[in-house]
């Protein structure tokens, strides 16, 4: 072992970023155990509801979907589901992205094009579930 | 995603093959696994969230075109894809609490291992009826049932 000098930063070199500016990815840690726990009911129950009760996707369609909208309970569900499936989904996709982009504009312009996504999933989810028209073919 | 290096514990194996005495190791241990398929599962579902969300947004089409659609996802073949989505999300839910219990619950890193033996048998008792009950009448249909 020669004793070569080391290349380190003094630890309280100025130059150094602040080790944390805010609490966000806190928040962000605790949002994906609290939005979780509410996920395992709700899509679990989606899922067992659409693919397994009755005839599974089999019955599924467009007066299935009416009936179930007709019911202030599942829009609610879905309304629920919708927002914090696409938050903690979409915050694990953040997750995967500055874990494995190498280059600061390729990890830029993945977040742009995933926040663009979700902003879209959430408005057109959201509209749907509020616009819903039973009658719409007249 | 918090099942991390410190929670492995001792005399577990190491991919590189070092000494199984010499401290605990993450690398290639089962935790290490589940943390990777979590990954995986997690993903793939973020991707058929965004599919899924647009299709049904089919229904302020039109019936039809929802309809036409939804059709689809009766077929053989998106019906074993139905299959796989609710095994990858039944693992993430499955092993979500488990992440929870190892951060939250004071003896969760030291059930961690059982607990992922624990959740991968859950995972079988559930999956196999319901694979049986998603698969039932696509099955009957191909071998000429009704």
């Amino acid at each position: 072992m020669s004793a070569e000098s080391l290349t380190l930063d003094k630890p309280r070199s100025p130059r150094r970023p602040a080790a944390r500016r805010n609490n966000f990815e806190l928040y962000s840690w605790l949002f994906m155990r609290l939005s979780g726990l509410a996920l395992v009911v709700l899509v679990l129950g989606h899922l067992f509801i659409m693919n397994i009760l009755d005839d599974g996707v089999h019955r599924i369609n467009f007066a299935f979907v009416a009936g179930r909208w007709a019911s202030p309970f599942w829009q609610f569900w879905d309304l629920a589901m919708l927002w914090l499936a696409q938050l903690h989904g979409g915050n694990g996709m953040r997750t995967i992205i500055e874990d494995y982009a190498r280059k600061d504009t390729t990890r830029f312009w993945l977040k742009m094009l995933l926040y663009a996504s979700i902003a879209l999933i959430l408005a057109v989810g959201t509209l749907v579930i509020f616009t819903f028209d039973p009658n719409i073919a007249g | 995603m918090s099942v991390t290096a410190s929670t492995a514990p001792a005399g577990t194996s190491d991919r590189a093959g070092a000494s199984r005495l010499s401290g605990t190791f993450y690398r290639g241990d089962p935790a290490m696994w589940s943390w990777v398929l979590h990954r995986i599962t997690g993903a793939l579902t973020f991707f058929f969230l965004f599919v899924h969300v647009l299709d049904t947004a089919l229904v302020r089409v039109s019936p039809s075109a929802y309809d036409a659609v939804i059709e689809t996802y009766k077929t053989p073949f998106v019906n074993l894809l139905e299959v796989g989505l609710v095994g990858a999300v039944l693992y993430h839910a499955l092993n979500g609490i488990r992440v929870m219990l190892v951060d939250f619950w004071s003896q969760g890193p030291r059930y961690q291992r059982p607990m992922l033996w624990g959740l991968i048998g859950v995972w079988a008792a559930v999956m196999i009826p319901g694979t049986y009950f998603m698969l039932e009448r696509t099955v009957s249909t191909m071998f000429g049932g009704h």
